[in-house]
């Protein structure tokens, strides 16, 4: 007996739910009607991100390392899925252990980054690493899935909430983790992921008053409008590679805060 | 018996001048640019005078460094990056830097009378906070150059190169060794350009490398006013630019920049809340919020410029403090006893007084101290702004001057609302005897620099710099060193 196999209709991650995109557009990419974001999808991205930092980056380290973990978890149930929509279950293999392995930075990086420094007064003088914002991604057309995980990863760990433009010509993964992201432990709005075109969402975002620093590693030739239309609020602009596993990447979506604590009876 | 209370009252209170030697500076009557190891004649053919903010009068004339100048002074640098400074042993690099630590220190008087002459700031205040930090910035920053390789563990640090940087006139000197202290220390050489009204200290700092036999081209110092900042940051030549001064300026030199890798960190503008709960020690945070905005004349990007007072101690805080302030001095920053100097230049004083006017005419209750201003020179007497709405632009605009705007709150979460609502985020203060509330506003002010019972306070040792518009990168402490480094990792 032959029976009708559901579809799945490839929309926006926004805010913990699967909006179309506003502008009910659609493209064309590895053969799905993919949603077009519009300016407005972007803005409402940029809200819904807004939304949930306070609470992302009030949550213990512990807490966001396992949240973290449980992510890991959840792509590696559908690792089959999310070995259709990328170059295969190496791929997704390599993603899930950078997911661990950025989880376990957690509760770490106030250690590895931060300080105590001796001055010369009454003053207990520390240093701690605190999370920038809201981060906007454009992640690298390839790897679909290890591109937009190895940019996605660091600055989640370090607290941020994150609008992501996912590979313009493979944006399946980009949405099939969205899924996973959707049924972990990841609080609403911290991750949010559009599809669309780069050359549209990108300017948005970069000169968007609300976000406070933009990767822009998988901008292309767009590189350097990007970082001009990022002055307009002194966005830290991060350059990285698609494929990088480093503390430092983490660092890039960092504030250091120095807090000068009298000393005395 | 002597009625106690009259013989303390402020107001009866008198002060015999008491100036500092001039005599300890012989300024040239012109200084050329500091390029190759000798201040040589600009390119350009074109100097300026260096004026005295407090009387007007010309100090000496400097060189205005024109294009074919910064690029000389590039190349100088980079000729001493790749002959010799950056294969030199560390351990001999940090001898460096410390013989120019002790040679600022020995120097330390002409330094302070030259800073407040060039710059208007009370000599108290060059004397014992900015030549003193200048040093002990060398002095820290020497002890790393052979121990980077601690400071970044398996990330193989290496110098980026020839570092570009521009700083302000409110601290001179001090500007300069957060500058180029870590640059070298990191094995980097400079160009450094001043502000264009306070080129001195800089011109004697090239002195003291002459003293110290930092070989040439190491440092390199070029005056001249903003097209020559302009050159600098357009020259191609840099690895990396570091700017400290307006957020209007880092944003067209990040725009500048955007598209070539050339690193860049930013230090800039600020409206700090200074946040005093009722509970606080008053006293001592009247002498907190004083400091907080008058010091320097209030030309301080990291100035508490928006006091946040709880509502039961509003009335009495301001009264206390009005009464602080008619104790303050203002006048010849040479004097001893002076507490205000002189606004450091005339579009400055401008500037404070469009931005004052604005206050009175939003709405805001305007206070002054009786206080007589010296006929030359720039000056602006210490003011208070009550009354004042978050709306308000001397709420939100950064004045860089002795004015201070009062709010009031009545709930920590108001408290951190009110302070976090601005789009700079430099520094923030907090007045509470209570040590878990310190920590818990610590934590939630978006600011990258929070005092404690205290206000300005400053270290080599402890980072600094800014969230969101205030800029990027830290200067001080081990974090510092990074933004001059690459990794080889």
């Amino acid at each position: 007996m032959s029976r009708l196999p559901v579809r799945k209709t490839y929309k926006l991650f926004v805010g913990g739910t699967f909006p179309r995109s506003e502008s009910g557009r659609t493209y064309e990419a590895e053969g799905q009607n993919v949603a077009h974001a519009s300016r407005k999808d972007v803005r409402d991205a940029v809200v819904a991100a807004r939304k949930a930092f306070a609470g992302w980056a009030g949550t213990a380290a512990y807490n966001r390392g396992q949240v973290l973990y449980r992510l890991a978890e959840m792509m590696e149930a559908r690792a089959d899925n999310l070995a259709a929509v990328c170059s295969g279950r190496d791929e997704v293999d390599a993603a899930v252990d950078r997911v661990v392995w950025y989880a376990g930075w957690a509760d770490k990086l106030a250690q590895v980054l931060g300080s105590s420094n001796p001055v010369s007064g009454p003053y207990f003088n520390f240093t701690v690493p605190e999370p920038t914002g809201v981060v906007a991604i454009l992640a690298p057309d390839e790897p679909a899935l290890g591109g937009l995980v190895s940019r996605l990863a660091p600055a989640l760990v370090g607290g941020n909430a994150v609008v992501a433009v996912a590979s313009e010509t493979h944006p399946l993964a980009a949405i099939e983790l969205a899924e996973a992201i959707a049924t972990s432990d990841v609080p609403a709005g911290v991750v949010n992921i559009l599809t669309g075109f780069r050359a549209e969402l990108g300017p948005i975002l970069a000169g968007h008053m609300d976000v406070n620093a933009i990767d822009v590693t998988g901008a292309g030739d767009d590189t350097a409008d990007l970082e001009r239309a990022a002055a307009a609020n002194v966005k830290r602009v991060a350059r990285g590679s698609a494929d990088s596993q480093s503390p430092w990447e983490i660092a890039s979506f960092l504030e250091m805060k120095t807090v000068w604590h009298p000393v005395g009876q | 018996m002597t009625d106690v209370r009259q013989r303390t009252s402020p107001l009866e209170w008198e002060y015999a001048p008491a100036p500092e030697a001039r005599d300890i500076v012989k300024f040239q009557e012109r200084y050329g640019l500091f390029i190759g190891g000798e201040l040589v004649e600009p390119r350009s053919k074109e100097w300026f005078p260096t004026i005295s903010p407090a009387t007007e009068e010309q100090l000496a004339e400097v060189a205005l460094a024109g294009a074919e100048d910064v690029d000389a002074a590039v190349g100088a640098a980079r000729n001493a990056f790749e002959n010799g400074w950056s294969t030199l042993r560390p351990a001999e690099r940090a001898k460096y830097l410390y013989r120019i630590a002790r040679l600022l220190q020995e120097r330390s008087r002409e330094l302070a009378v030259a800073e407040s002459l060039n710059g208007g700031k009370p000599i108290k205040e060059s004397r014992d906070v900015d030549v003193p930090l200048a040093a002990a910035h060398f002095f820290y920053y020497a002890g790393w150059a052979d121990k980077l390789e601690y400071a970044f563990p398996n990330r193989r640090p290496a110098p980026l190169g020839v570092a570009g940087q521009i700083i302000p006139w409110n601290f001179p000197l001090l500007m300069l060794a957060w500058k180029i202290a870590p640059a070298l220390a990191a094995g980097n050489t400079v160009v450094l350009k001043p502000a264009e009204t306070t080129p001195l200290t800089a011109l004697i700092f090239a002195d003291v490398c002459r003293q110290a036999e930092l070989p040439a081209g190491v440092v390199n110092i070029i005056t001249g006013d903003g097209s020559t900042g302009a050159h600098l940051v357009r020259h191609r030549g840099l690895d990396k630019i570091a700017f400290t001064g307006s957020t209007e300026v880092g944003k067209a030199i990040q725009r500048e920049l955007a598209g070539t890798g050339t690193r860049l960190t930013l230090e800039l503008g600020g409206k700090a809340a200074n946040i005093v709960f009722d509970d606080c020690a008053l006293d001592q945070a009247i002498e907190g919020i004083v400091n907080g905005i008058y010091f320097n004349q209030g030309h301080v990007c990291c100035a508490g410029s928006r006091l946040l007072v709880q509502e039961p101690i509003a009335e009495l805080l301001i009264a206390k403090l009005k009464r602080r302030l008619e104790t303050l001095r203002l006048g010849d920053p040479l004097d001893k006893n002076t507490d205000i100097g002189a606004i450091n230049s005339r579009a400055q004083l401008e500037r404070i007084r469009e931005l004052v006017a604005s206050g009175e005419e939003e709405g805001a209750e305007i206070y002054q101290p009786p206080c007589v201003l010296p006929e030359k020179g720039y000056w602006f007497a210490p003011t208070v702004f009550t009354n004042v709405a978050q709306s308000y632009r001397i709420a939100q605009e950064e004045i860089f001057g002795p004015v201070l705007s009062v709010l009031t709150f009545r709930t920590p979460d108001e408290a951190i609302e009110k302070a976090n609502n601005t789009a700079y985020g430099l520094s923030a203060g907090v007045w509470t005897e209570k040590g878990s509330r310190i920590l818990c506003m610590a934590q939630r002010l978006r600011a990258g620099v929070v005092w404690a019972n205290t206000f300005n306070r400053f270290d080599p040792a402890s980072p600094f710099g800014g969230y969101k518009e205030s800029g990027f990168g830290r200067e001080g402490g081990r974090h510092g060193l990074e933004p001059y480094l690459r990794f080889e990792e």
